[in-house]
């Protein structure tokens, strides 16, 4: 189990470092991103550029650079170009936000995937099944930011039962808190609700024709509790697997268009904004923070499925 | 026995019984078998033909700009007047509110801030968003094809850097991934040697969706050839001599193509919803080329005095992705009924 451990933990510090590498070769390789030139503006003459390149340290080697700045994400110094605010700070400050956007949206998705998904099972092939079926693949046909603005435009604006958003934290008005994020939690949830169910109504099925469950039946325990007790929670292994891999990307950077529609001020609308400005610290800083949070549930999902299976045995690969 | 004496007949062949025609003993083939399944589906098939008809229509984009809108998708028409009901009104009122959706022939869905017919914006639009999201999902196909039959057919060395590899592009938040490489990408082109590829061409969304859904399809196959590598046909083929191409290309291959398939027409549709995605976060196709995602993109500024503009795109994305999820799905069913292929977004 430890051995196990300390080999992810080394697979995981291997991962981000490549991915920062990328980062930064995309911003410093392609040609025409020369961070310099663009923050002395268009019409800048040379010298004003090679002062700005002098000041952000953008005349050294490119080794150096990408040292420097790795120095400066473990130091908690990195800031960014066009602003020169803390990069740390500002992702900090985000965090509550798409912390309360994605937990609320996450909880909403896996009780809706799971309530679907189980009567879609239940009622294979009849009238229930095709038409969640329907709406499951609706669901994962939709273009987020384009539900949000929809959302925003019939509910928000026409109807006037939800406010035009904009976050409130959960600390200055919980009903508020509450109230804002009721159209973002939905709109992240709809992708995933689709998902989810689809994929939990296939296991089910599977499970279902399991010796255990004939067994089960065969004891004499009710249907109802065999469904339950024994197809369900048996199901939801490979669901709790998904959830922590997409839970991770979701946190990481996924949930950028949703906060851009609703102008929630979390992390991915502060992506977003350096995006805007072509400010390399921030995405990079950004980036990280999103790939550490996918890269870390990647493991705990391995290691918690080594637990909750005991049929996977530690020494070899994980499952995809 | 109609064979002379003297020639070897082929083994194997039981006789057709007298009073049976011999269509009906005629060996089925897997594929016959999935198409007789599809064939069952009508929900599926019915969807897999609405998408080849939004395909023919949006092909069909100059016949419509020609011969009933008289405009191109890219054409302004601000100060342009146009009669409704016996009255002129102008295309853009002055107080920038375009006219709306209705049957006045030209605008058949309205006009956009800058006058710009919607209906040809849509069909050109839909070419773009179309092609981009085919164009890319061949991209991601050739690429996880090849990586998969090198992973599983090579294993050791060659898998290890490879699949280390799809687990950085895998850790990437891919929208940050994609909107990187769409930004930089624009403000300078791609030269790779020779190969010159401009900042607003479309070519740099395809080659970004492309990749970026690489891994994604590439584990999957890796795992079935890992699998179909340990099989007797396998060590038949090396036995006769053939080599590891040979065997990657006319053995392992074919057995992989129902999964190559399937996964095919549903990287089309998540490649279209993220190109969209991508348009709408402004690293995706330039403006002013039309497409799905860009005109969201224009149209959500507007959405409060001119809401078909963001309404009437987004629908198409839906009906043309949904149509591609629904018929893949059948597809699978047909072609694999036990097979589990995730996609994810």
């Amino acid at each position: 189990m430890l051995r196990f451990a300390v080999r992810r933990l080394f697979g995981m510090a291997a991962v981000l470092f490549a991915i920062s590498v990328i980062v930064f070769l995309i911003f410093n390789v392609i040609p025409n991103s020369d961070p310099a030139q663009r923050i002395a503006g268009k019409n800048a003459n040379p010298e004003l550029i090679a002062r700005v390149r002098a000041d952000l340290g953008l005349d050294q080697s490119i080794v150096t650079q990408y040292l420097t700045m790795m120095k400066q994400i473990f130091t908690g110094t990195l800031t960014s170009y066009a602003s020169s605010q803390n990069v740390g700070e500002q992702i900090w400050k985000g965090l509550p936000a798409t912390l309360s956007l994605c937990i609320g949206a996450a909880v909403l998705w896996m009780a809706l995937a799971v309530v679907f998904g189980y009567l879609s099972a239940v009622h294979a092939g009849k009238f229930t099944d095709r038409t969640l079926t329907i709406l499951a693949l609706v669901g994962i046909s939709v273009p987020v930011f384009w539900l949000a603005a929809i959302l925003l435009y019939y509910l928000s604006f026409k109807a006037q039962i939800f406010p035009t958003s904009s976050y409130v934290p959960l600390t200055k008005n919980p009903g508020q808190w509450a109230y804002h994020l009721v159209l973002p939690w939905i709109t992240l949830a709809v992708l995933f609700v689709g998902f989810y169910s689809r994929v939990l109504r296939s296991n089910m099925l599977d499970v279902m024709n399991e010796d255990y469950v004939r067994t089960a039946r065969a004891k004499g325990i009710s249907e109802r509790q065999i469904r339950i007790k024994h197809v369900l929670r048996n199901s939801m292994i490979p669901i709790i697997t998904l959830f922590g891999l997409d839970f991770g990307a979701v946190v990481g950077g996924g949930a950028i268009l949703t906060e851009t529609v609703f102008n929630i001020n979390g992390v991915g609308l502060y992506a977003g904004q350096a995006i805007g400005s072509l400010d390399l610290p921030p995405l990079m800083g950004v980036t990280m923070f999103g790939a550490f949070f996918i890269v870390l549930f990647n493991t705990v999902v391995d290691v918690l499925y080594a637990f909750l299976d005991p049929r996977i045995r530690l020494g070899e690969a994980a499952p995809a | 026995m109609t064979g002379s004496v003297g020639e070897i007949e082929a083994p194997g062949i039981p006789p057709v019984p007298a009073g049976v025609a011999p269509d009906a003993v005629r060996g089925r083939s897997p594929w016959y078998l999935a198409w007789v399944r599809l064939r069952r589906n009508r929900v599926a098939l019915g969807f897999g033909v609405l998408f080849i008809l939004i395909v023919l229509v949006c092909l069909a984009a100059p016949l419509w700009a020609d011969h009933v809108a008289h405009t191109g998708p890219d054409a302004n028409h601000i100060t342009d007047k146009v009669l409704i009901d016996g009255q002129e009104e102008y295309v853009v009122s002055p107080d920038g509110t375009p006219i709306g959706p209705g049957l006045h022939g030209r605008y058949l869905l309205g006009a956009d801030q800058n006058g710009r017919d919607v209906m040809v914006r849509l069909l050109y639009g839909g070419r773009t968003s179309i092609f981009i999201g085919v164009a890319a999902a061949l991209v991601t196909t050739v690429l996880a094809v090849l990586v998969g039959l090198l992973c599983g057919y090579y294993r050791g060395w060659i898998d290890a850097i490879l699949s280390r590899i799809m687990d950085v592009v895998w850790a990437f938040p891919v929208l940050l991934l994609g909107i990187a490489l769409g930004t930089t990408l624009a403000l300078g082109g791609l030269k790779i040697g020779g190969l010159v590829i401009s900042g607003d061409s479309v070519w740099i969304p395809i080659m970004i969706i492309g990749l970026v859904y690489v891994p994604y399809m590439a584990r999957p196959i890796r795992g079935e050839i890992l699998a179909l590598r340990e099989k007797e046909f396998v060590e038949a083929a090396v036995a006769q001599g053939k080599g590891p191409i040979r065997i990657m290309v006319s053995e392992l291959l074919p057995n992989v193509v129902s999964t190559i398939i399937v996964f095919f027409t549903l990287n089309i549709a998540n490649n279209m919803l993220l190109e969209s995605s991508l348009s709408f976060l402004g690293a995706g196709v330039r403006p002013p080329s039309a497409s799905w995602g860009t005109m969201i993109a224009d149209g959500y500024q507007n959405i409060y005095t001119a809401p078909h503009l963001t309404i009437v795109p987004g629908a198409m994305i839906v009906l043309t992705v949904l149509a591609l999820n629904v018929f893949g799905d059948g597809l699978r069913d047909a072609l694999d009924p036990r097979a589990k292929i995730r996609l994810e977004h």
